[in-house]
C-alpha cells in the first residue's frame, strides 16, 4: 500500500480545505496535506463561475474559481502537498490514519499528527422533500445542473421550474436564463427567502422571473421527461390548498432545497455530530469531540458566505497544526454556547476556556426578525450586544464575544428592539 | 426474417427464469421486449423478498410454484452470483384481533407445507427486533423468507441465457402474433417478424393485450401500484428481518425489511388503477405509509427517506395465477396473475414451463455444454485491501471512485456497460452498479456516468435516457 506521512492532512481541497492549509503552513506546520477528489483543487467553487465572492473578506468581488484561486495559489507556494483524484474511503483517529484511494496511487494510507475535516455539503434531493409524482428525467439538483453547464459544457434542459429560493437555485436561475433557457418560476414554501436577498436582485428580479412564496409543487408530471409541474400555495401549516393549484409545462425541475453537512466518514469515525446542523460540534478551535480531529466550512454547517468559511477554516488550520506541534492541550475547561430566544443554532457549540481571545460565535434564526437586539449573556451579565436591522434565516449572523473571564455557559439570544 | 424455436414475450423475471431454463435445452429462444434494459417493469419495483408461500392459497397453482421455488433459491444464487440473504421474517401481534389470527395464519402454512413457521414469546420477538413495537402480544416467524437483488437476479438470469444462446431484442414491441390452422406461425414485432412454433407471454401488465392478439379475452389486467420509501442505509431505526404486518379489517398494514444492500424498505400501498403506466408516488400512499409502519415499528425514521418509488402489480381480474394452453393456438402459452409472489415464483416457472413445452410436442435435449455459472460485476467495496490493491494495479480505473454514496469506481460502471446485454441507460447502469442509488441520488455521480455513457456508447450525451425512450437526460452540448 501506497504510504504518506504528514503533520496535517485536510480532507477537501474546496474553500475552507485551502484555507485551513494556508493557515496550517503559515502557523508553523511542517507538512500539509490535502486529499482531494477531483483533479484540482478548489472545490464546489470551481462550477461557481458567477461573481459575488470575496466582498467580506477580500472587499472585492471575486468569481468563484478566482476566490478558490487566491488560497489556492497562495496554497502551493507555501508548499502545500495535494493528493488529486484520490477520494477517502475513512477515517481512523485512533491510529492517527487516513485511508484514500485512486488511480495513480491505488490504495493509499496517509498517517498524520492531526486532521482537518473539510468535506463540504451535499444537496437534498426530491426524496428527502417527499415531492409526488412521477419520476421521469429531467429532475436535477441546483448544483448538478451547475456543474453540467459550467463544467461539462453541458445544457440541462429548456423550459424551467425552480423549487427553492436557496442561493443556488437563484444563481442557476440567471444562468440558465443567460444561455437562453426560460425560467418559468421560482417556488418557495416558506413565506421569506431561503436565500440572499441581493441574489433574488440580481438573478430573479433583474431576469423578470417570478419568486412565488408560500408555495409548492405538489406533483410532477411525465413519464419518460418532465412534462410540467403542479404548484399550488400553502396553508400557515405548509399544506398545499388545492384549490389554489395550477400546472406549469415545463421540461426541466431545478431543486435548491436545502444542504446537508457531509459527514459519512465523520460519523464511522464516531465523533459526535449535531442534531441541529448535522456537523460535527467544534469549540473556538473547530476542535470536533475528537482533540486530534478539526473540522470547517459546509462539513461543520452550510454557510450562505464563502468569505465566513474561509474566517472559520483558517482557525482550523491554524490550531490544527499546534495540535501537531503539542501546542494545545487535551482535555481543557470547556463551556456551551446555548441557543436563546429566536436562534436556531450556534458555531461553534463549546468554548475552551484555556484560550483568553476574542471568539466570533456564528448563528442563525429560526424566523425573520427586523430591529432586533443580539446579545450575548454569561452569568445573567450581558457580554455582547449587536444591533440589526433584519436578521433571517437565510443570512448567516454572527456576534463577538470575550471568552476571558467566563466560566459559565453562554446563551445568545435575538431580542425585539423597542421602535420608537 | 428472424426463425426460432421459442419466442418469450416479456424479459422481466419469469421472462428470463423460463429463457434461462429454456437455455438448458438444444432449442432456439428469443426473448422480446419493449423496453431498452431487461428486468421488466414489475420486476424492478417490488418488495425484493423470496417467499415461502407460507399465506398463499393452499391447493392453487401460486402455492404450488412459490412453495418449490424457495429452496431453488440456495443453489442458483450461487450459481449465478446474485445477492441474497435468508434473513426470515417475524409477524409481530400488536393487537388482540392479531393475536387471534395467528394459529389460522400457522394453520395456512401448514397446508402450504411450510412446516418450518414458529411462534415467538414477546421475549423473543424484541429480543430479535428492539424496534418492534412493544405492544406486541406474540407472533410468528419463518425462518426462510428472504431478501435479494431483483435487479441483479434477473440480469443474472439474463446474462446466463445468453451466454447459452439465447437472443434478445430489446426495444421491441410485440405488434401482432401470427397463427395459421390453429398453430402459432410467428411473431410480428417493431423489428421485424420472427417465425416460430411456441409463443410464451410473459408481458405481466400487458399480458391481456398480448392475449388478445390471438383471440382470447378471458381476463382483464388491472395494475395494482404499490408506493415503497427506501431510507438510508445510516438511519437510526433499524429492523434485522422482514417484519411483516397480519392484516386487520382496516388495513393490510405495510412491511419495513432491510434491502440486501443495507437500506431499510417500508411499504407497500395497494391501490387499483386504469393507467397501466401511472407509477408516481401520492402524497397520501406515502402518508398512508408512515401511518402503518409506525405501528409495527413506531421509531421508524422517513425523514431519512433516500428516495421514493412505485411499481405496478399486474393484478388479474379475475383474480389468480393462470398458466394456460389452447387447442385452437397450438403452440401459445399464456401466462397471467403473476403478482407479487412473482420474483419467487419465477424460477419454478421456467421449469414448469419447460416441461409444460415437452407436453405440447417440444422436444427438448439437456445441451451438453450448458454453462450454469455466471460471474457477476467485481464490488469494489467489498473486496479485502489486498484484492482492492491488486484490481486497480491490473485496472486503474478501479481507483477512481465515481458514487461516492456506494463507493462505487469507474471500473465497475464500465464493466456493467460493456458486459453481454449492458447498461445503455442511466438507470440501467444504476440497476447493475448502484451508482447513483445512494443517499444523494446520483447528485454528485450522475453527471459523471453521464459522460461515461456518451464515451463508451460513442453517442451524444442528448441522446443518452434516464431509462424509456424519450426519457433523455440532458438537451445538448452547449455552443
Amino acid at each position: 500500500m501506497y504510504e504518506v506521512t504528514c503533520d496535517v492532512a485536510i480532507i477537501g481541497g474546496g474553500p475552507a480545505g485551502l484555507s485551513a492549509a494556508v493557515a496550517a503552513k503559515k502557523e508553523g506546520a511542517e507538512k500539509v496535506l490535502i486529499i482531494e477528489r477531483d483533479k484540482n483543487i478548489g472545490g464546489i467553487l470551481q462550477q461557481c463561475i458567477h461573481p459575488g465572492f470575496g466582498l467580506s473578506y477580500f472587499k472585492q468581488e471575486l468569481t468563484g474559481p478566482e476566490y478558490a484561486g487566491r488560497f489556492g495559489e497562495e496554497a502551493l507556494k507555501l508548499g502545500v502537498e495535494v493528493l488529486r483524484d484520490s477520494m477517502v474511503l475513512e477515517i481512523d483517529p485512533g491510529n492517527q490514519m487516513i485511508v484514500c484511494v485512486s488511480s495513480e496511487n491505488g490504495m493509499t494510507k496517509v498517517t498524520a499528527d492531526s486532521i482537518v475535516l473539510a468535506m463540504g455539503c451535499r444537496e437534498k434531493t426530491r426524496a428527502n422533500i417527499r415531492i409526488p409524482g412521477t419520476r421521469p428525467a429531467g429532475i436535477y439538483t441546483a448544483g448538478a445542473a451547475q456543474r453540467l453547464v459550467n463544467r461539462q459544457n453541458i445544457m440541462v434542459g429548456k423550459n424551467v421550474v425552480i423549487l427553492g429560493s436557496g442561493d443556488i437555485g437563484m444563481i442557476m436561475a440567471r444562468r440558465m436564463s443567460l444561455e437562453g433557457a426560460k425560467v418559468l418560476a421560482v417556488i418557495e414554501i416558506m413565506d421569506f427567502l431561503a436565500g440572499l436577498t441581493r441574489n433574488k436582485v440580481q438573478c430573479l428580479d433583474d431576469f423578470g422571473i417570478p419568486l412565488k412564496l408560500s408555495h409548492t409543487i405538489t406533483g410532477i408530471v411525465g413519464n419518460e421527461r418532465v412534462e410540467g409541474v403542479y404548484v399550488a400555495q400553502v396553508d400557515e401549516n405548509k399544506k398545499p390548498r388545492k384549490e389554489t393549484e395550477e400546472f406549469i409545462a415545463c421540461d426541466t425541475l431545478l431543486l435548491s432545497v436545502g444542504l446537508l453537512p457531509e459527514n459519512e466518514l465523520t460519523r464511522k469515525a464516531q465523533i459526535s455530530i449535531s442534531d441541529v446542523t448535522n456537523g460535527p460540534d467544534v469549540n473556538q478551535y473547530m476542535q470536533t469531540s475528537i482533540p486530534s480531529v478539526f473540522a470547517c466550512g459546509n462539513v461543520v454547517h452550510v454557510n450562505d458566505l464563502v468569505d465566513n468559511v474561509t474566517v472559520e477554516s483558517m482557525q482550523a488550520g491554524k490550531h490544527a497544526a499546534r495540535y501537531a506541534m503539542d501546542k494545545i492541550s487535551d482535555n481543557p475547561k470547556e463551556i456551551q454556547c446555548v441557543t436563546g430566544n429566536n436562534v436556531r443554532y450556534l458555531c461553534p457549540q463549546r468554548l475552551r476556556l484555556d484560550d483568553q481571545g476574542k471568539v466570533k460565535l456564528f448563528f442563525r434564526v429560526l424566523a425573520p426578525e427586523a430591529d432586533v437586539r443580539l446579545q450575548a449573556k454569561s452569568n445573567g451579565r450581558i457580554i455582547a450586544v449587536k444591533k440589526e436591522r433584519l436578521v433571517n434565516p437565510g443570512e448567516m449572523c454572527s456576534i463577538q464575544i470575550p471568552v476571558g473571564e467566563l466560566d459559565s455557559d453562554v446563551v445568545v439570544e435575538v431580542i425585539k428592539e423597542a421602535v420608537f | 426474417m428472424l426463425k426460432t424455436d421459442v419466442v418469450v414475450i416479456g424479459a422481466g423475471a419469469v421472462g428470463c427464469a423460463i429463457a434461462r431454463e429454456l437455455s438448458k435445452y438444444q432449442v432456439q429462444v428469443i426473448v422480446v421486449d419493449k423496453n431498452d434494459d431487461i428486468g421488466g417493469d414489475a420486476s424492478k419495483s417490488n418488495s425484493a423478498i423470496i417467499h415461502t408461500g407460507y399465506d398463499a392459497a393452499p391447493g392453487t397453482l401460486e402455492s404450488e410454484l412459490v412453495v418449490a421455488a424457495n429452496p431453488m433459491f440456495s443453489q442458483l444464487v450461487k450459481e449465478l452470483d446474485i445477492p441474497f440473504e435468508e434473513i426470515g421474517a417475524i409477524l409481530p401481534a400488536i393487537t388482540q384481533e392479531q393475536f387471534d389470527q395467528l394459529p389460522a395464519i400457522k394453520e395456512k402454512a401448514f397446508k402450504n407445507r411450510v412446516y418450518d413457521i414458529e411462534y415467538l414469546t414477546k421475549e423473543e420477538i424484541l429480543a430479535m427486533e428492539p424496534n418492534i413495537n412493544p405492544e406486541v402480544k406474540a407472533g410468528l416467524y419463518i425462518p426462510r423468507e428472504s431478501i435479494i437483488d431483483p435487479f441483479i437476479y434477473v440480469q443474472a438470469l439474463a446474462e446466463n441465457a445468453n451466454e447459452n444462446g439465447v437472443d434478445f431484442l430489446l426495444n421491441t414491441k410485440v405488434t401482432g402474433i401470427q397463427v395459421e390452422n390453429q398453430k402459432i406461425k410467428g411473431v410480428e414485432t417493431t423489428g421485424g417478424t420472427i417465425e416460430t412454433k411456441y409463443v410464451i407471454n410473459a408481458a405481466a401488465l400487458y399480458c391481456d393485450e398480448i392475449a388478445a392478439m390471438v383471440g382470447k379475452n378471458e381476463y382483464k389486467v388491472v395494475a395494482r401500484r404499490g408506493e415503497f420509501f427506501i431510507l438510508d442505509k445510516n438511519t437510526s431505526c433499524q429492523v434485522k428481518h422482514i417484519v411483516l404486518p397480519i392484516p386487520t379489517k382496516v388495513t393490510k398494514g405495510k412491511l419495513m425489511c432491510p434491502t440486501i444492500h443495507g437500506n431499510m424498505l417500508v411499504g407497500p400501498t395497494a391501490e387499483d388503477l386504469e393507467d397501466k403506466t401511472d407509477k408516481s408516488v401520492t402524497a397520501a400512499g406515502l402518508e398512508s405509509i408512515i401511518a402503518d409502519v409506525k405501528r409495527l415499528v413506531p421509531n421508524v425514521n422517513v425523514r431519512d427517506t433516500i428516495t421514493q418509488y412505485s411499481g405496478l402489480r399486474p393484478n388479474r381480474n379475475p383474480e389468480g395465477l393462470h398458466v394456460d394452453v389452447y387447442d385452437d393456438v397450438a403452440g401459445y402459452v399464456n401466462l397471467s396473475g403473476v403478482r407479487s409472489t412473482g420474483l419467487t415464483l419465477s424460477v419454478s416457472m421456467g421449469v414448469y414451463i419447460a416441461q409444460l413445452l415437452m407436453k405440447c410436442g417440444l422436444n427438448l435435449v439437456y445441451k451438453e455444454d450448458f454453462k450454469n455459472t455466471r460471474q457477476g460485476i467485481n464490488i469494489f467495496h467489498q473486496m479485502t485491501a489486498g484484492e482492492q490493491e491488486a484490481i486497480i494495479r491490473e485496472n486503474p480505473r478501479y481507483g477512481n471512485i465515481i458514487c461516492r454514496c456506494e463507493t462505487i469506481t469507474e471500473g465497475e460502471i464500465l464493466d456493467a456497460i460493456r458486459r453481454p446485454l449492458g447498461a445503455r441507460s442511466m438507470d440501467a447502469v444504476k440497476r447493475r452498479v448502484r451508482a447513483g442509488m445512494g443517499r444523494c441520488q446520483s447528485g454528485f455521480c450522475g453527471p459523471k456516468v453521464l459522460e461515461i455513457l456518451a464515451e463508451e456508447l460513442s453517442i451524444p450525451v442528448e441522446q443518452i435516457n434516464k431509462n424509456i425512450g424519450g426519457s433523455y437526460m440532458v438537451s445538448g452540448k452547449m455552443k
